[in-house]
């Protein structure tokens, strides 16, 4: 079995990412899970988070808000609702996301909310780490 | 017979407009070049999201707790056509093909007894719509501020058409948007998104059986509303490429008529020309012979 597998990330603005992999990291809606060569084929919403791409090149990240992974044996795809390289990232980039999140919550019905919540908390740890 | 002076002023005046045709040409042929590209870059997202959609909606569709946007409400009575336009003017028949392919179906729908409500993107859509089917207009999104589109728009329009088929506003959703094929040919195309068909993707999904994360139908609930902006968006920037394509050429055409106008009014300048030349001489002659 091949021991890299491929990561593409695509964000509806354009195509971050198409690499060679070891490991990837992904913020799924459930938790953080790693995905290695051979993972069995999963699909999961994402949260607000990091990805972490290990590579023979060494390591890279992206933060992403929202969207989801699709994983299979020889592949990952990440399909993010927006997405930023790692390094050019800022805090005031997310800060849009923030307040929009944060009406959205506010104003979301009954059985939505506790999603609604749950993102905005997912940004405001995210940031708080950013630093 | 016009006098030299007019018909000086007319050339120049005729070189200014092709001046400004060109000029606006060559602006087009650059603003097309970024708009495809952001076109081209938006592709694959699309491209694996409605694969995606597609297998997830191949495999859920057919059970009843399907969500309505991918079953539908059940009915067919209420049509939302959204129709989207250019902000601006002066780009061959990019509007007027597409508001006329819009109003074609909203009379179509009209004449099968069926509530048609429009919304449009667009000022120039809107413009030539309300004169004729201004009681079925409910609403408009307005881009002239935004410089470039961006999966933001696609968004927020995707969002209030969400909260009016909540809100049990209308059955089906269309859009009409122009397809661009290249710089000379634009396809005016409606696409129904709501509720949402998937003709073309499925095979990959499908064919892998997926663990899901939490549950099919809580990830499918989560894309569906999703689908919605990326088809919005895939059609504003198809949209915004043809715009730009369908001016090149009508500009380019402009700037060729100009052209040819300045041929024909400098032949008729210098007939003229010549003909009060030959006068004055035929004047000067025929009073030297008198002498």
């Amino acid at each position: 079995m091949a021991n890299t597998l491929q990561f593409d990330l695509v964000s509806p603005e354009r195509a971050l990412a198409s690499l060679q992999a070891t490991a990837v990291q992904i913020p799924g809606a459930d938790g953080d899970l790693t995905a290695m060569p051979g993972h069995s084929p999963l699909l999961t919403s994402l949260r607000p988070g990091v990805v972490t791409v290990q590579s023979d090149t060494g390591n890279k990240t992206y933060v992403v808000t929202g969207g989801f992974a699709e994983i299979s044996a020889e592949s990952i795809s990440v399909i993010a609702e927006t997405a930023h390289a790692g390094d050019d990232v800022k805090k005031t980039d997310l800060e849009d996301v923030l307040t929009n999140a944060r009406t959205a919550a506010d104003t979301a019905p009954a059985e939505t909310k506790d999603a609604a919540e749950k993102f905005v908390a997912d940004l405001v740890e995210l940031m708080e780490n950013m630093e | 017979m016009p006098n030299l002076k007019d018909l000086k002023n007319r050339i120049e005046s005729v070189k200014n407009t092709r001046k400004i045709t060109k000029a606006m040409q060559m602006v087009a042929a650059a603003k097309l070049r970024r708009a495809q590209e952001s076109a081209e870059q938006s592709r694959p997202y699309t491209e694996r999201f409605n694969a995606v959609l597609g297998g997830l909606a191949a495999s859920v569709g057919g059970s009843d707790s399907a969500p309505k946007l991918l079953s539908g409400t059940g009915k067919d009575d209420v049509h939302l056509l959204v129709i989207m336009t250019a902000e601006r003017g002066l780009c061959g028949g990019f509007n007027s093909n597409i508001a006329k392919l819009g109003r074609a179906r909203a009379q179509q729908l009209i004449a099968q007894g069926k509530t048609v409500k429009i919304v449009t993107v667009g000022k120039k859509g809107r413009d030539s719509i309300k004169r004729d089917l201004g009681e079925h207009f409910i609403g408009h999104v307005d881009l002239t501020e935004v410089k470039r589109v961006g999966y933001d728009n696609a968004q927020d329009i995707a969002r209030d058409l969400l909260v009016r088929f909540d809100g049990e506003e209308f059955d089906v959703c269309t859009i009409f948007y122009s397809k661009f094929v290249n710089v000379v040919t634009q396809i005016p195309t409606a696409q129904q998104i709501i509720p949402a068909s998937f003709d073309d993707a499925g095979e990959a999904g499908a064919s892998t059986l997926y663990d899901y994360e939490p549950s099919e139908e809580a990830i499918l609930a989560d894309l569906l509303p999703r689908g919605v902006a990326t088809q919005i968006f895939a059609a504003l920037l198809e949209n915004g490429a043809s715009e730009q394509g369908s001016r090149m050429s009508a500009m380019d055409n402009a700037t060729r008529n100009a052209g040819e106008m300045i041929d024909k009014l400098t032949i008729q300048y210098n007939r003229s020309r010549q003909a009060v030349i030959t006068n004055e001489l035929i004047e000067i002659i025929s009073g030297a012979e008198a002498l």
